[in-house]
């Protein structure tokens, strides 16, 4: 399916949870709202003619300083139909959550720690919300706009020896 | 009854690696056991975190692909290329016939390179040492091909937005010639090393199985994905710098297990082998890098002797590219699988965002699915088996 097409077809079934949708060099994006995100999703899943099984990739956007938003994109490609989708989401930066789609593709699950720990945006009903890439103690959200480039933090050995060990 | 109720088991927390040498890097691993066999597989991964989306978002956009060879430093070109492909299509240009014809080449020697390395690595965990000198004697033939073209065996970091940085050097061809004219038969050799060894197959056949489905839920790609059988390869949906002119099979496994995906790299390889023959034989002639201004560097020729060269020289090097405001997303078929690169530009020099795609992280997320229930061996043939480089998986 070419891109209007799918534009079409999605926004007869969700006219009012697509707020916008856009082409960019032949990329078609949909911006959904954030409640529908795991609805939406599910139906591009299960869709015969959208048949997205795979999901490629899943990110955080930080626009924070000219939206006040933070974006999930989510990237989406069809093996079976050879197409490919962009569907973002915006969260308010003061409480960042949107539902898991780890229930529609079980890949999501990486991919949202890793947006969990580079953003701080909170997945709703995912199974293990843990950090992925920074360790344990490690404080803040490494790739959000207002985290400086050079934040190192000491290496600490907490947890890593016990208090009695000599 | 009495019996059975006084032999309590208790599970067992091992810890593997990150130090561990089956894990291929700093992988970490906690295993719950019973007995011997794996009831929960943890993976925890990080270690080697380097920030690099974070440093690309203060690099101009040149900038950025040093960093990109450090991801997966096995298959440093591939990196560049698919990063350049997302600058070039956010610019809305294309390299010209005869770069695109040197990157397939490129590509695919990677493709060779990173799957002897897998090779040797992973016939070497599973205690076939021999492979390991064979794989590495023909990998270095690959990297000395490397080093004439880009003077660095590792880090080529040849790739251009636009082309690539420089014409193939004299004798070049020649070596490469030479070198494919050679492999099939060293190809032929390690498989008469493990294909139809009974101790290999025991090790791997039906082990670290996953089906067509759960490896598309999952998010397998490249072959990890094509040794349960799914046809994709994104050189032959979604053809990249000429992919579509080049004659090759795609091939496929049946079962999904260990033995299959490492059936379906010796084949990968030989076709990669014919794929860089026919490049050799289409190569054009004409440019290795596009000519645009403000996107490519002029000439040094004309940088020496005209003054408007100079100035865009000057200007390049201090400003960088400043692609129009958009989005896009670019991915190709790496050695391991579907690596893509999303790159967000909001007009100025330096990309507002870019996030990294890596095969490896994708295709390790399914390694408890894969091993959980199998027997404490089999982790290691298993994570052998998924071609993991933790470099792209902690970036």
């Amino acid at each position: 399916m070419d891109n209007e097409a799918i534009t079409t077809l999605v926004k007869k079934y969700f006219p009012e949870e697509i707020v916008n949708s856009s082409v960019f060099r032949n990329e078609l994006t949909l911006q959904v709202k954030k409640e529908s995100v795991v609805e939406v999703a599910r139906f591009l899943k299960e869709n015969k003619d959208m048949d997205f099984d795979f999901l490629s990739d899943l990110c955080g956007v930080d626009r924070v300083e000219h939206d006040g938003v933070f974006e999930v994109v989510y990237h989406l490609y069809s093996i079976h139909k050879n197409h490919r989708l962009r569907l973002k989401t915006r969260l308010p930066s003061d409480n960042p959550c949107v539902s898991t789609v780890t229930t529609v593709w079980k890949t999501a699950d990486w991919h949202e720690r890793e947006t969990f720990d580079m953003f701080g945006v909170r997945f709703d009903g995912h199974p293990d919300l843990r950090k992925i890439l920074t360790p344990d103690d490690f404080e803040g959200h490494p790739l959000r706009k207002d985290y400086p480039l050079d934040g190192r933090q000491p290496a600490t050995l907490r947890g890593v020896y016990r208090k009695d060990e000599p | 009854m009495t019996a059975k109720a006084t032999t309590a088991t208790q599970l067992m927390s091992i810890n593997m690696g990150p130090q561990h040498p089956s894990t291929n890097g700093v992988l970490r691993l906690v295993l719950e056991l019973d007995g011997e066999v794996i009831v929960k597989a943890t993976p925890h991964i990080g270690f080697l975190h380097r920030g690099v989306e974070k440093l690309a978002e203060y690099k101009t956009y040149h900038q950025v692909i040093p960093l990109t060879d450090r991801l997966d430093y096995v298959a440093p070109f591939s990196n560049n290329l698919a990063y350049a492909l997302a600058v070039e299509k956010l610019l809305g240009i294309e390299a010209p016939e005869r770069a695109q014809h040197i990157r397939v080449l490129f590509c695919e020697l990677t493709r060779i390179s990173s799957h002897l390395l897998w090779l040797a690595t992973h016939a070497l965990d599973i205690g076939a040492m021999t492979v390991f000198f064979y794989c590495f004697r023909e990998r270095e033939t690959i990297y000395d091909l490397f080093e004439m073209v880009s003077g660095s065996r590792m880090n080529l970091s040849y790739v251009r937005v636009g082309g690539v940085s420089r014409e193939l050097p004299a004798g070049f061809l020649e070596d490469t010639r030479k070198f494919i004219a050679a492999f099939p038969a060293r190809l032929q050799e390690y498989e008469t090393l493990l294909t139809d060894n009974p101790i290999w197959k025991k090790r791997t056949v039906g082990v670290g199985i996953i089906s067509a489905d759960d490896a598309i839920n999952y998010g397998l790609s490249g072959p990890s994905l094509r040794g349960s059988g799914v046809n994709w390869d994104i050189r032959k949906s979604e053809p990249y710098s000429s992919y579509d002119k080049y004659h090759f099979t795609v091939p496929l496994g049946k079962n999904g297990d260990v033995y299959d995906r490492y059936w379906v790299r010796i084949e990968e390889m030989r076709q990669s082998n014919s794929i860089v023959h026919q490049a050799l034989n289409l190569l054009p002639k004409g440019d290795f890098l596009a000519k645009i201004p403000n996107v490519t560097l002029p000439s040094k020729e004309d940088v020496e002797t005209k003054m408007e060269s100079m100035i865009s020289h000057f200007k390049f090097i201090t400003d960088g590219i400043q692609p129009p405001k958009g989005e896009v997303y670019a991915c190709i078929e790496a050695p391991k699988g579907e690596l893509g690169f999303y790159v967000v530009s909001d007009g100025s020099n330096r990309p507002y965002r870019v996030k990294i795609r890596p095969p490896s992280f994708v295709n390790l997320e399914a390694l408890p699915k894969m091993i959980e229930g199998s027997l404490l061996p089999d982790v290691v043939a298993t994570i052998g088996s998924l071609d993991i480089v933790l470099g792209e998986i902690d970036r």
